[in-house]
Protein backbone atom coordinates (compact mmCIF):
# COMPACT_ATOMS: atom_id res chain seq x y z
CA UNK A 1 0.00 0.00 0.00
CA UNK A 2 2.81 2.59 0.82
CA UNK A 3 4.42 1.24 -1.73
CA UNK A 4 1.67 2.47 -4.60
CA UNK A 5 0.99 5.62 -2.55
CA UNK A 6 5.09 6.52 -3.19
CA UNK A 7 4.36 5.12 -7.29
CA UNK A 8 1.29 7.45 -7.16
CA UNK A 9 3.01 10.20 -5.55
CA UNK A 10 6.13 9.37 -7.77
CA UNK A 11 3.73 9.33 -11.16
CA UNK A 12 2.06 12.56 -10.25
CA UNK A 13 5.70 14.38 -9.89
CA UNK A 14 6.13 13.52 -13.03
CA UNK A 15 3.12 14.33 -14.19
CA UNK A 16 4.06 17.65 -12.50
CA UNK A 17 7.00 18.11 -14.46
CA UNK A 18 5.24 17.20 -17.59
CA UNK A 19 2.70 20.07 -16.75
CA UNK A 20 5.85 22.41 -16.20
CA UNK A 21 7.54 21.78 -19.24
CA UNK A 22 3.73 22.37 -21.20
CA UNK A 23 4.03 25.87 -19.38
CA UNK A 24 7.65 26.98 -20.67
CA UNK A 25 6.35 25.53 -23.80
CA UNK A 26 4.45 28.06 -25.32
CA UNK A 27 7.01 30.49 -24.49
CA UNK A 28 9.56 28.29 -26.24
CA UNK A 29 8.01 27.39 -29.10
CA UNK A 30 7.62 30.88 -29.90
CA UNK A 31 11.13 32.30 -29.08
CA UNK A 32 12.46 29.60 -31.34
CA UNK A 33 9.83 30.07 -34.11
CA UNK A 34 10.24 33.93 -33.90
CA UNK A 35 14.19 33.35 -34.18
CA UNK A 36 13.58 31.05 -37.36
CA UNK A 37 11.17 33.64 -38.77
CA UNK A 38 13.52 36.95 -38.30
CA UNK A 39 16.75 34.20 -40.11
CA UNK A 40 14.31 34.15 -43.09
CA UNK A 41 13.00 37.58 -43.29
CA UNK A 42 15.39 40.44 -44.86
CA UNK A 43 14.76 43.65 -42.94
CA UNK A 44 15.27 46.29 -44.83
CA UNK A 45 16.85 49.36 -42.68
CA UNK A 46 14.46 52.45 -43.14
CA UNK A 47 14.61 55.93 -41.64
CA UNK A 48 18.16 56.55 -42.19
CA UNK A 49 17.30 60.43 -42.81
CA UNK A 50 14.07 62.17 -42.66
CA UNK A 51 14.26 62.90 -46.47
CA UNK A 52 15.45 62.79 -49.92
CA UNK A 53 18.14 66.04 -49.04
CA UNK A 54 20.35 66.27 -46.53
CA UNK A 55 20.76 69.97 -46.76
CA UNK A 56 21.44 71.21 -50.65
CA UNK A 57 22.39 67.55 -51.70
CA UNK A 58 20.77 64.26 -51.58
CA UNK A 59 20.71 61.91 -48.87
CA UNK A 60 20.40 58.13 -49.95
CA UNK A 61 16.95 58.19 -49.12
CA UNK A 62 14.07 57.16 -51.92
CA UNK A 63 11.03 58.66 -51.90
CA UNK A 64 8.50 55.97 -51.64
CA UNK A 65 6.71 54.32 -54.15
CA UNK A 66 3.94 56.52 -55.33
CA UNK A 67 4.63 59.18 -53.18
CA UNK A 68 4.87 62.86 -54.67
CA UNK A 69 7.58 64.89 -52.64
CA UNK A 70 6.67 68.64 -53.43
CA UNK A 71 10.16 70.42 -52.25
CA UNK A 72 9.91 74.02 -52.07
CA UNK A 73 13.80 75.47 -50.95
CA UNK A 74 14.76 79.13 -50.44
CA UNK A 75 18.52 80.32 -50.29
CA UNK A 76 18.71 84.16 -49.09
CA UNK A 77 22.20 86.41 -49.50
CA UNK A 78 24.75 85.91 -47.18
CA UNK A 79 24.04 87.49 -43.71
CA UNK A 80 26.97 89.50 -43.50
CA UNK A 81 28.78 90.97 -46.08
CA UNK A 82 28.13 92.44 -49.56
CA UNK A 83 24.37 90.70 -50.03
CA UNK A 84 23.78 90.64 -45.95
CA UNK A 85 23.76 93.32 -43.08
CA UNK A 86 20.69 95.76 -42.12
CA UNK A 87 20.81 97.06 -45.09
CA UNK A 88 19.99 94.17 -47.10
CA UNK A 89 17.58 92.88 -44.06
CA UNK A 90 20.68 90.36 -43.75
CA UNK A 91 20.41 88.72 -46.75
CA UNK A 92 16.66 88.22 -47.45
CA UNK A 93 16.77 90.93 -49.93
CA UNK A 94 18.85 88.11 -51.87
CA UNK A 95 16.82 84.78 -51.59
CA UNK A 96 16.52 82.68 -54.85
CA UNK A 97 14.64 79.63 -54.68
CA UNK A 98 14.17 76.07 -56.02
CA UNK A 99 10.80 74.38 -56.42
CA UNK A 100 11.29 70.67 -57.08
CA UNK A 101 9.06 67.71 -57.70
CA UNK A 102 10.16 64.52 -56.63
CA UNK A 103 8.20 60.78 -56.93
CA UNK A 104 8.87 57.79 -56.29
CA UNK A 105 8.24 55.03 -58.95
CA UNK A 106 8.99 52.18 -57.24
CA UNK A 107 10.89 51.96 -53.75
CA UNK A 108 14.40 52.29 -55.13
CA UNK A 109 13.66 54.26 -58.29
CA UNK A 110 12.84 57.71 -57.76
CA UNK A 111 12.83 60.45 -60.47
CA UNK A 112 12.74 64.28 -59.57
CA UNK A 113 12.50 67.68 -61.90
CA UNK A 114 13.25 71.07 -60.75
CA UNK A 115 13.72 74.90 -61.18
CA UNK A 116 15.88 77.41 -59.95
CA UNK A 117 15.75 81.22 -59.53
CA UNK A 118 19.88 81.22 -60.53
CA UNK A 119 20.44 81.43 -64.21
CA UNK A 120 16.46 80.20 -64.82
CA UNK A 121 17.71 76.58 -64.51
CA UNK A 122 15.52 73.18 -64.66
CA UNK A 123 17.24 70.12 -63.57
CA UNK A 124 16.33 66.44 -63.70
CA UNK A 125 17.71 63.54 -61.98
CA UNK A 126 16.69 60.27 -60.73
CA UNK A 127 18.14 58.56 -57.74
CA UNK A 128 18.61 54.47 -57.69
CA UNK A 129 18.71 52.30 -55.17
CA UNK A 130 21.79 49.71 -56.14
CA UNK A 131 22.14 48.15 -52.21
CA UNK A 132 19.65 48.60 -49.84
CA UNK A 133 21.09 48.42 -46.16
CA UNK A 134 19.32 45.16 -44.82
CA UNK A 135 19.37 42.59 -42.04
CA UNK A 136 18.07 38.90 -41.85
CA UNK A 137 18.03 36.49 -44.71
CA UNK A 138 20.10 39.52 -46.64
CA UNK A 139 22.57 41.29 -45.02
CA UNK A 140 24.04 44.18 -46.24
CA UNK A 141 25.98 46.50 -44.36
CA UNK A 142 25.21 50.05 -46.89
CA UNK A 143 23.02 51.27 -49.16
CA UNK A 144 24.18 52.21 -52.46
CA UNK A 145 22.88 54.56 -54.73
CA UNK A 146 23.16 56.30 -58.64
CA UNK A 147 22.37 59.43 -58.49
CA UNK A 148 22.67 61.30 -62.05
CA UNK A 149 21.63 65.08 -62.84
CA UNK A 150 21.36 67.29 -65.54
CA UNK A 151 20.59 71.05 -65.72
CA UNK A 152 19.63 73.35 -68.09
CA UNK A 153 19.82 77.19 -67.80
CA UNK A 154 17.41 79.11 -69.49
CA UNK A 155 18.40 82.84 -68.70
CA UNK A 156 18.22 84.50 -71.64
CA UNK A 157 21.67 85.90 -72.76
CA UNK A 158 20.48 89.66 -72.80
CA UNK A 159 19.66 89.51 -69.16
CA UNK A 160 23.19 89.14 -68.11
CA UNK A 161 26.23 90.16 -70.16
CA UNK A 162 27.98 87.26 -68.31
CA UNK A 163 26.35 84.79 -70.51
CA UNK A 164 26.65 86.69 -73.96
CA UNK A 165 28.21 83.04 -74.62
CA UNK A 166 25.37 81.28 -74.45
CA UNK A 167 23.95 82.78 -77.39
CA UNK A 168 26.13 80.38 -79.23
CA UNK A 169 24.80 77.09 -78.46
CA UNK A 170 22.22 75.34 -76.25
CA UNK A 171 24.44 72.97 -75.06
CA UNK A 172 26.37 75.65 -73.18
CA UNK A 173 23.22 75.66 -71.11
CA UNK A 174 23.60 72.10 -70.09
CA UNK A 175 25.73 71.16 -66.61
CA UNK A 176 26.13 67.11 -65.33
CA UNK A 177 26.66 65.46 -62.24
CA UNK A 178 27.02 61.83 -61.66
CA UNK A 179 26.96 60.95 -58.01
CA UNK A 180 27.06 57.64 -55.91
CA UNK A 181 25.92 57.60 -52.60
CA UNK A 182 27.36 55.26 -50.02
CA UNK A 183 25.79 55.27 -46.66
CA UNK A 184 24.70 53.42 -43.74
CA UNK A 185 22.26 53.92 -40.83
CA UNK A 186 24.95 53.11 -37.56
CA UNK A 187 21.88 53.49 -35.04
CA UNK A 188 18.65 55.01 -34.34
CA UNK A 189 20.08 58.24 -34.44
CA UNK A 190 23.42 58.72 -36.57
CA UNK A 191 23.33 58.24 -39.94
CA UNK A 192 26.88 58.49 -42.31
CA UNK A 193 26.89 58.72 -46.41
CA UNK A 194 30.18 59.43 -48.55
CA UNK A 195 28.97 60.90 -51.51
CA UNK A 196 31.70 61.05 -54.51
CA UNK A 197 30.42 63.24 -57.11
CA UNK A 198 31.80 64.33 -60.48
CA UNK A 199 30.26 67.74 -61.76
CA UNK A 200 30.65 68.11 -65.87
CA UNK A 201 29.98 72.09 -66.76
CA UNK A 202 29.59 72.39 -70.44
CA UNK A 203 30.08 76.39 -70.05
CA UNK A 204 31.25 77.48 -66.81
CA UNK A 205 31.03 80.68 -65.24
CA UNK A 206 33.84 80.79 -63.64
CA UNK A 207 38.01 80.04 -64.16
CA UNK A 208 37.66 76.81 -63.13
CA UNK A 209 37.59 73.12 -64.86
CA UNK A 210 34.92 71.70 -67.31
CA UNK A 211 35.34 68.93 -64.70
CA UNK A 212 34.92 68.67 -61.04
CA UNK A 213 36.01 65.71 -58.87
CA UNK A 214 34.37 65.90 -55.21
CA UNK A 215 33.61 63.69 -52.46
CA UNK A 216 30.98 64.84 -50.13
CA UNK A 217 30.68 63.64 -46.62
CA UNK A 218 27.31 64.08 -44.99
CA UNK A 219 25.47 62.64 -41.58
CA UNK A 220 22.66 63.30 -39.38
CA UNK A 221 22.40 62.71 -35.60
CA UNK A 222 18.94 62.70 -34.48
CA UNK A 223 18.21 65.02 -31.47
CA UNK A 224 14.59 63.70 -30.62
CA UNK A 225 12.32 61.45 -32.29
CA UNK A 226 11.12 64.64 -34.84
CA UNK A 227 14.41 66.41 -34.97
CA UNK A 228 18.03 65.86 -36.29
CA UNK A 229 21.21 67.68 -36.78
CA UNK A 230 22.67 67.79 -40.23
CA UNK A 231 25.97 68.01 -41.42
CA UNK A 232 27.25 67.97 -45.49
CA UNK A 233 30.55 68.45 -46.62
CA UNK A 234 31.52 68.55 -50.72
CA UNK A 235 35.75 68.56 -50.51
CA UNK A 236 36.58 69.15 -54.66
CA UNK A 237 39.62 67.58 -55.05
CA UNK A 238 42.48 69.62 -55.47
CA UNK A 239 43.46 69.51 -58.95
CA UNK A 240 40.34 70.03 -60.09
CA UNK A 241 39.03 72.96 -58.47
CA UNK A 242 37.31 76.26 -58.94
CA UNK A 243 40.45 78.79 -58.00
CA UNK A 244 38.92 81.26 -55.14
CA UNK A 245 36.32 78.78 -54.58
CA UNK A 246 35.57 77.62 -51.05
CA UNK A 247 34.06 73.85 -50.48
CA UNK A 248 30.42 73.94 -50.20
CA UNK A 249 29.60 73.21 -46.24
CA UNK A 250 26.45 72.89 -44.78
CA UNK A 251 24.62 72.43 -41.23
CA UNK A 252 20.84 72.49 -40.64
CA UNK A 253 18.07 70.85 -38.52
CA UNK A 254 15.14 68.83 -40.01
CA UNK A 255 12.24 69.29 -38.05
CA UNK A 256 9.19 66.66 -38.99
CA UNK A 257 5.66 67.23 -38.49
CA UNK A 258 2.88 64.81 -40.05
CA UNK A 259 3.77 65.14 -43.82
CA UNK A 260 5.74 67.61 -43.85
CA UNK A 261 10.13 67.70 -43.12
CA UNK A 262 11.12 71.53 -42.69
CA UNK A 263 15.32 72.08 -42.63
CA UNK A 264 16.36 75.07 -41.82
CA UNK A 265 20.05 75.49 -42.09
CA UNK A 266 23.54 77.65 -42.86
CA UNK A 267 25.54 76.97 -45.56
CA UNK A 268 28.19 79.21 -47.97
CA UNK A 269 26.03 78.02 -50.99
CA UNK A 270 23.74 79.50 -53.00
CA UNK A 271 23.18 76.47 -55.67
CA UNK A 272 20.64 73.93 -54.55
CA UNK A 273 21.39 71.21 -57.16
CA UNK A 274 24.82 69.39 -57.32
CA UNK A 275 26.30 71.03 -60.77
CA UNK A 276 25.80 74.32 -58.82
CA UNK A 277 27.17 73.65 -55.15
CA UNK A 278 29.59 70.91 -55.64
CA UNK A 279 32.01 73.36 -56.98
CA UNK A 280 32.09 75.30 -54.01
CA UNK A 281 31.46 78.70 -53.42
CA UNK A 282 33.03 82.18 -53.47
CA UNK A 283 31.40 82.72 -49.87
CA UNK A 284 33.72 81.33 -46.99
CA UNK A 285 32.52 80.33 -43.63
CA UNK A 286 36.19 81.55 -41.85
CA UNK A 287 35.25 85.10 -43.22
CA UNK A 288 31.62 84.44 -42.12
CA UNK A 289 30.26 84.34 -45.17
CA UNK A 290 27.38 82.14 -44.40
CA UNK A 291 23.54 82.32 -45.44
CA UNK A 292 20.51 80.98 -44.06
CA UNK A 293 18.28 78.75 -46.20
CA UNK A 294 15.92 75.95 -45.51
CA UNK A 295 13.41 73.25 -47.74
CA UNK A 296 10.37 72.48 -47.05
CA UNK A 297 8.87 69.07 -48.01
CA UNK A 298 5.05 68.19 -48.46
CA UNK A 299 4.30 64.45 -49.49
CA UNK A 300 1.34 63.42 -51.12
CA UNK A 301 0.07 59.98 -51.49
CA UNK A 302 -0.56 60.00 -55.64
CA UNK A 303 -1.19 56.61 -57.87
CA UNK A 304 -2.35 53.06 -57.11
CA UNK A 305 -2.51 52.22 -53.37
CA UNK A 306 -0.59 49.09 -53.39
CA UNK B 1 -2.43 -6.06 -9.26
CA UNK B 2 0.35 -3.85 -8.43
CA UNK B 3 1.66 -4.18 -11.82
CA UNK B 4 -1.74 -3.11 -13.29
CA UNK B 5 -1.66 -0.36 -10.96
CA UNK B 6 2.10 0.70 -12.19
CA UNK B 7 0.85 0.68 -15.45
CA UNK B 8 -2.50 2.21 -15.42
CA UNK B 9 -0.70 5.17 -13.59
CA UNK B 10 2.17 5.03 -16.17
CA UNK B 11 -0.60 4.78 -18.88
CA UNK B 12 -2.85 8.18 -17.42
CA UNK B 13 0.38 9.94 -17.16
CA UNK B 14 1.49 9.71 -20.66
CA UNK B 15 -2.18 10.14 -21.68
CA UNK B 16 -2.05 13.32 -20.06
CA UNK B 17 0.99 14.38 -21.81
CA UNK B 18 -0.16 13.01 -25.00
CA UNK B 19 -3.74 15.57 -24.69
CA UNK B 20 -1.24 18.59 -24.63
CA UNK B 21 -2.32 19.09 -27.96
CA UNK B 22 -0.20 22.16 -29.79
CA UNK B 23 -0.86 24.06 -32.67
CA UNK B 24 0.85 26.54 -34.37
CA UNK B 25 0.10 29.26 -36.68
CA UNK B 26 2.84 31.35 -38.70
CA UNK B 27 0.67 33.80 -40.31
CA UNK B 28 -1.97 34.93 -38.33
CA UNK B 29 -3.31 38.35 -39.25
CA UNK B 30 -3.38 41.20 -36.54
CA UNK B 31 -4.98 44.33 -37.94
CA UNK B 32 -5.20 47.63 -35.86
CA UNK B 33 -7.27 50.31 -37.13
CA UNK B 34 -7.51 53.89 -35.69
CA UNK B 35 -10.55 56.85 -36.60
CA UNK B 36 -9.98 60.12 -35.99
CA UNK B 37 -11.52 63.03 -38.00
CA UNK B 38 -9.18 63.97 -40.26
CA UNK B 39 -8.04 60.17 -41.44
CA UNK B 40 -8.77 56.66 -40.88
CA UNK B 41 -5.34 54.70 -40.72
CA UNK B 42 -5.47 51.19 -40.87
CA UNK B 43 -2.17 48.55 -40.81
CA UNK B 44 -2.06 45.06 -41.47
CA UNK B 45 0.32 42.24 -40.27
CA UNK B 46 0.20 39.01 -42.04
CA UNK B 47 3.13 37.65 -40.35
CA UNK B 48 2.13 36.79 -36.62
CA UNK B 49 3.31 33.78 -34.83
CA UNK B 50 0.77 31.89 -32.42
CA UNK B 51 1.02 28.72 -30.67
CA UNK B 52 -2.35 27.63 -28.63
CA UNK B 53 -2.18 24.87 -26.10
CA UNK B 54 -5.53 23.36 -26.28
CA UNK B 55 -5.63 20.81 -23.54
CA UNK B 56 -4.86 23.96 -20.87
CA UNK B 57 -6.44 26.55 -22.98
CA UNK B 58 -3.14 28.31 -22.92
CA UNK B 59 -1.71 30.45 -26.11
CA UNK B 60 0.55 33.32 -26.83
CA UNK B 61 1.45 35.09 -29.46
CA UNK B 62 4.51 36.99 -30.83
CA UNK B 63 3.90 40.08 -33.51
CA UNK B 64 7.08 41.73 -35.62
CA UNK B 65 5.73 45.51 -34.95
CA UNK B 66 7.88 45.97 -38.37
CA UNK B 67 5.81 43.94 -40.30
CA UNK B 68 2.65 45.82 -39.80
CA UNK B 69 2.03 46.82 -43.62
CA UNK B 70 0.11 51.03 -44.12
CA UNK B 71 -1.49 52.11 -47.13
CA UNK B 72 1.01 54.95 -46.57
CA UNK B 73 5.10 54.77 -46.42
CA UNK B 74 5.23 57.43 -44.18
CA UNK B 75 2.53 56.39 -41.77
CA UNK B 76 4.56 53.40 -41.76
CA UNK B 77 7.44 55.23 -40.65
CA UNK B 78 5.91 56.91 -38.29
CA UNK B 79 4.52 54.23 -37.16
CA UNK B 80 7.90 52.68 -36.37
CA UNK B 81 10.15 55.68 -35.67
CA UNK B 82 8.10 57.53 -33.11
CA UNK B 83 5.06 55.75 -31.74
CA UNK B 84 5.65 52.30 -31.33
CA UNK B 85 9.77 53.05 -31.16
CA UNK B 86 10.24 49.41 -33.33
CA UNK B 87 14.06 49.77 -33.28
CA UNK B 88 13.81 49.38 -29.47
CA UNK B 89 10.83 47.84 -29.19
CA UNK B 90 10.75 44.89 -32.07
CA UNK B 91 7.77 42.92 -30.80
CA UNK B 92 4.61 43.10 -29.08
CA UNK B 93 3.94 39.34 -26.83
CA UNK B 94 0.78 38.29 -25.66
CA UNK B 95 0.27 35.60 -23.53
CA UNK B 96 -2.63 34.46 -22.14
CA UNK B 97 -5.77 31.31 -21.15
CA UNK B 98 -8.71 31.04 -22.11
CA UNK B 99 -11.05 31.04 -19.15
CA UNK B 100 -14.35 29.32 -20.29
CA UNK B 101 -12.16 26.49 -21.63
CA UNK B 102 -14.63 24.02 -20.32
CA UNK B 103 -17.16 25.31 -23.25
CA UNK B 104 -14.89 24.42 -25.93
CA UNK B 105 -14.32 20.99 -27.13
CA UNK B 106 -11.29 20.77 -29.15
CA UNK B 107 -12.36 17.62 -30.98
CA UNK B 108 -15.57 18.24 -32.27
CA UNK B 109 -16.21 20.99 -35.33
CA UNK B 110 -18.18 23.30 -34.45
CA UNK B 111 -17.90 27.08 -33.47
CA UNK B 112 -17.69 28.15 -29.81
CA UNK B 113 -17.52 31.69 -28.23
CA UNK B 114 -14.75 32.11 -25.32
CA UNK B 115 -13.30 34.24 -23.40
CA UNK B 116 -9.24 35.36 -23.00
CA UNK B 117 -7.16 37.33 -20.36
CA UNK B 118 -3.70 37.32 -20.46
CA UNK B 119 -0.89 39.96 -20.61
CA UNK B 120 -0.03 41.86 -23.65
CA UNK B 121 3.22 43.37 -23.95
CA UNK B 122 3.72 46.60 -26.25
CA UNK B 123 6.13 49.24 -26.60
CA UNK B 124 8.01 47.99 -22.99
CA UNK B 125 4.39 48.50 -21.22
CA UNK B 126 2.82 45.24 -19.96
CA UNK B 127 -1.16 45.48 -19.09
CA UNK B 128 -3.49 42.86 -18.37
CA UNK B 129 -6.39 42.32 -20.67
CA UNK B 130 -9.50 40.62 -21.54
CA UNK B 131 -11.13 40.07 -24.28
CA UNK B 132 -14.03 38.24 -25.89
CA UNK B 133 -13.38 35.77 -29.06
CA UNK B 134 -14.48 32.82 -31.15
CA UNK B 135 -12.92 29.61 -31.68
CA UNK B 136 -13.87 27.50 -34.80
CA UNK B 137 -13.04 23.88 -34.69
CA UNK B 138 -12.89 22.28 -38.19
CA UNK B 139 -11.50 19.60 -39.67
CA UNK B 140 -8.87 19.20 -36.94
CA UNK B 141 -7.38 22.91 -37.74
CA UNK B 142 -8.40 25.72 -34.92
CA UNK B 143 -9.64 29.08 -36.40
CA UNK B 144 -9.22 31.84 -33.46
CA UNK B 145 -10.45 35.44 -34.22
CA UNK B 146 -10.56 38.09 -31.60
CA UNK B 147 -11.48 42.17 -32.01
CA UNK B 148 -10.70 44.39 -28.73
CA UNK B 149 -9.24 47.92 -28.17
CA UNK B 150 -6.27 49.28 -26.53
CA UNK B 151 -6.05 52.59 -25.34
CA UNK B 152 -3.15 54.06 -26.95
CA UNK B 153 -2.07 55.81 -23.88
CA UNK B 154 -2.02 52.75 -21.64
CA UNK B 155 0.97 51.78 -23.44
CA UNK B 156 3.04 54.53 -22.85
CA UNK B 157 2.21 56.03 -26.83
CA UNK B 158 2.38 59.56 -26.97
CA UNK B 159 0.37 61.39 -29.47
CA UNK B 160 1.60 65.05 -29.84
CA UNK B 161 -1.22 67.94 -29.71
CA UNK B 162 -0.65 68.66 -33.37
CA UNK B 163 -1.87 64.97 -35.01
CA UNK B 164 -4.51 64.49 -31.98
CA UNK B 165 -7.35 64.73 -35.24
CA UNK B 166 -5.22 62.40 -36.83
CA UNK B 167 -4.78 59.76 -34.76
CA UNK B 168 -7.71 57.86 -32.35
CA UNK B 169 -6.88 56.96 -28.79
CA UNK B 170 -8.31 54.29 -28.33
CA UNK B 171 -7.70 52.00 -31.86
CA UNK B 172 -9.19 48.64 -32.93
CA UNK B 173 -7.24 45.55 -32.94
CA UNK B 174 -8.74 42.78 -35.03
CA UNK B 175 -6.52 39.21 -34.69
CA UNK B 176 -7.51 36.55 -37.18
CA UNK B 177 -5.64 33.17 -36.25
CA UNK B 178 -5.77 29.54 -38.02
CA UNK B 179 -4.01 26.93 -36.62
CA UNK B 180 -2.30 23.68 -37.80
CA UNK B 181 -1.13 20.81 -35.36
CA UNK B 182 1.90 21.58 -34.72
CA UNK B 183 4.76 18.54 -35.52
CA UNK B 184 8.02 18.84 -34.00
CA UNK B 185 10.28 18.75 -36.78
Amino acid sequence: MIKSLGILVLSLFIHGICIAQDTSDITKMLEAEIKLAEKNKTEYITATFKTTRLVNGHSLENTAKHVLDVKISHRFGTIIGATGGAYNIFGLDNATMRLGFDYGITNTLMIGIGRSTDYKTFDGFFKWKILRQSKGKISMPVTLSYVPTISYETLNPSDSVLLLDLKRYPSHRLNYSNQLIIGRKFSDGLSLQLMPTIVHRNFPHDDGPHDIYALGLGGRQKLGKRTSFNVEYYYQLQSNRVPGSHDALSIGFDIETGGHVFQLHMTNSQGMTETKFVPGSLNSWGKGEILFGFNISRVFNVGKKH
Amino acid sequence: MKGGMITAMILTVLAMNASAQMYLTRDAKVTFFSKAPIENIEAVNNEVTSVLNTSKGEFGFVVLIKSFKFKKALMEEHFNENYLESNTYPKANFKGMITDLSTVSFDKDGSYPVKVKGDLSIHGVTQNVEATGTITVSQGNILVSSKFNLRVKDFNIKIPSTVVNNIAEIVDITVDAKYEPYKKS
